[in-house]
């Protein structure tokens, strides 16, 4: 590994990280009626009161200033207070974790493998039917809006046929929940998520495949007698792996953006229904942290994704 | 014919496709027409835009027209073609005029999203130096943020109108665009005829515009087409969760926004508007693919 690069790399990722802050920042100072919309707009709360908020809040100070206050809180840990109920920010964030990993993680593992599947055989018979429906398949896929393929999923297997539920992710009456409940709750937001998912990672291993399978090494290998099999595991998957942490790691803001709408059809308690009722409740704080957080785990699975590519390419350098 | 292909080959970088090969153009429009997939996306959007434009004509009622004795009408029933909706609206002329909407803002992003990504991109290539570094740090910082994230944050900060939604769908898509329109650009720059445009006392201007951008026109092209499926996606999601165009009015996406209170009674307000948008986003992707095996001969047209 070239720790230079790797060192440099990190290092890029400040000034992205402070410009995305900056972002962020100057975002929320669009919001109608500002940071105290919810009291100016409350008819039972005077100028003075505002006034009082405004100076306790320090809102009454420069642009600048507020920033980097703001920004240190950020770097501390300090995520201030929720607009609603008050509750620490970092801990109602931290508590949707769990649920939203499960979500994503099932769905990619899912994605992952029907991809490997799909992509593999579309490679081995290129141009067959076979390939030609999962490549216009794969252009389906990515085309039907999210959000619209869960109602559907929902319509027929909740609601005409009663395979699922309809929605949550665990049953509320006691003795009927428990790890099987839960991966019944699983099973459809999971496989609405994977399908675009499975779109792009069936891609990406047809034409990684079709490239690995031209190569002299892979020739080399079916000529001196070796079965398929073993080529295939050997030689061509061993060096399918790192490509596949680099595409899953710049695969993150896609999975991002699809687990919230996955969440908001299938009432999925994760990190995107949070963004989604703060937004509505224009719960700031809230709001803001989930954006820094989201776009700091974007930034890392790029940085994560480009390691591993430099491994695989030491011809890639720092430019 | 062998003769013919080897001399675009060659040139089709060198000259504006237009203007340089009269027949460059049937060439390019046989190459699009052997892929039926994009044929088929071709035809499916203009009849969709016919219908947009037509909507007063094909409209069999008021789209907006409430009309409590006739909810739920399910689809085929007498004067309801695709019958109507939990206010006893038209769902055929509700279909009409959000594909007015929706339609409208997907190729209004698109503009907004070209003109910045190309603006930034060519500026990027042309300067290179400091003035490279800033606007891809900038792209970066763009990219940084899950789309839809963005999206939500701005478009409910801003009263939510066609103007508004395009310019916030604009404003998170053109990253892409600078990418491309940038590495096209690095590669075009270093050949020959950009040094005789300069030798000759070209302006920075008129290389950029005259020289560059032509040459560079086909994975903009392309990049557009893939663009204005991505844009009437983006107002799908927006719409359909809430911070979209307002009711009464309502684009695809917001015609669902409310789809999943109804669907023990009325599926078919879940079911039609997800056609519309599948089929229309479909065919811009199916039509940018075969764009980009018609405008790139040298890549292998299947």
């Amino acid at each position: 590994m070239n720790w230079n690069y790797v060192v440099r790399r990190v290092l890029m990722m400040i000034p992205v990280l402070i410009g995305v802050s900056i972002l962020g920042f100057s975002m929320m100072q669009l919001a109608p009626g500002g940071f105290t919309a919810l009291y100016t707009l409350n008819p039972n709360t005077s100028a003075e009161d505002i006034e009082r908020i405004k100076r306790a809040w320090g809102l009454d100070r420069p642009m600048h200033v507020q920033y980097l206050t703001w920004a240190r809180r950020m770097l501390t840990g300090d995520w201030g207070n929720s607009f609603r109920g008050g509750a620490n920010v970092r801990d109602l964030i931290v508590e949707r974790i769990p649920a939203t990993v499960q979500l994503m993680g099932t769905a990619l593992a899912i994605a992952i493998i029907l991809g490997f599947v799909i992509g593999a055989l579309g490679a081995y018979r290129q141009y067959s039917i076979f390939d030609y429906l999962a490549t216009t398949g794969a252009l389906i896929a990515l085309s039907i809006p999210t959000f619209w393929f869960g109602l559907m999923v929902i319509y027929i297997f909740a609601e005409r046929l009663g395979w699922i539920p309809s929605g949550g992710s665990e049953s509320l009456r006691a003795g009927e929940t428990g790890f099987l409940d839960r991966l019944h709750h699983l099973v459809a937001p999971a496989l609405v998520l994977a399908l675009v998912l499975t779109a792009q990672w069936s891609r990406y291993f047809r034409s990684a495949f079709l490239e690995v399978i031209h190569q002299d090494y892979i020739r080399t290998a079916h000529a001196k007698g070796l079965p398929s099999g073993l080529v295939l595991r050997r030689h061509a998957l061993r060096n399918a792996l790192l490509p596949l942490i680099a595409l899953a790691g710049m695969q993150l803001p896609v999975l991002f953006g699809g687990a919230l709408v996955t969440e908001s059809v299938f009432g999925w308690a994760g990190m995107g229904r949070l963004f989604l009722d703060a937004l509505t409740f224009r719960d700031f704080p809230v709001v803001m942290a989930m954006l820094m957080v989201t776009s700091f785990l974007v930034i890392l699975g790029n940085l994560i994704a480009d390691i591993a590519l430099s491994i695989i390419d030491p011809r890639i350098r720092f430019n | 014919m062998a003769e013919v292909e080897a001399r675009t080959n060659t040139l089709g970088r060198m000259i504006a496709p237009t203007e340089a090969y009269p027949g460059l153009m049937r060439q390019i429009l046989r190459r699009f027409m052997r892929h039926r997939l994009a044929v088929a996306g071709a035809i499916i959007i203009i009849v969709q835009f016919l219908a947009a434009i037509f909507a007063p004509v094909l409209a069999t009622h008021d789209p907006l027209q409430v009309n409590p004795i006739e909810r739920f009408k399910p689809p085929l029933s007498e004067g309801h073609l695709l019958g109507t909706d939990e206010l006893g609206r038209d769902v055929l002329s509700r279909l009409l005029y959000a594909g007015r909407v929706s339609l409208t803002v997907g190729f209004a992003a698109m503009f907004v999203t070209i003109v910045l990504g190309s603006l930034i991109g060519v500026v990027s290539a042309y300067y290179g130096g400091w003035v490279d570094t800033v606007l891809m740090r900038i792209t970066d910082i763009f990219l940084s943020f899950p789309t839809i994230y963005l999206l939500l944050v701005l478009a409910s900060f801003v009263r939510p109108s066609v103007i508004s939604i395009m310019l916030i769908i604009g404003a998170t898509a053109w990253m892409e665009v600078a990418r491309i329109v940038r590495s096209q650009f690095l590669t075009l720059k270093t050949l020959d005829f950009v040094t005789a445009a300069r030798a000759l006392g070209a302006s920075d201007g008129r290389i950029m515009l005259r020289e560059l951008l032509p040459n560079g026109m086909a994975p903009i092209i392309v990049a557009a087409t893939l663009n204005v499926a991505t844009a009437i996606l983006a107002e799908s999601y927006i719409s359909f969760l809430g911070a979209g165009i307002q009711p009464p009015n309502a684009s695809w996406g917001g015609m669902l926004n409310n789809a999943q209170d109804f669907f023990s009674r009325a599926p078919w307000l879940a079911i039609i508007p997800g056609v519309a948008i599948t089929l229309s986003v479909l065919s811009f992707n199916f039509v940018g693919d075969g764009l980009r095996d018609a405008l790139d001969p040298r890549q292998r047209i299947r």
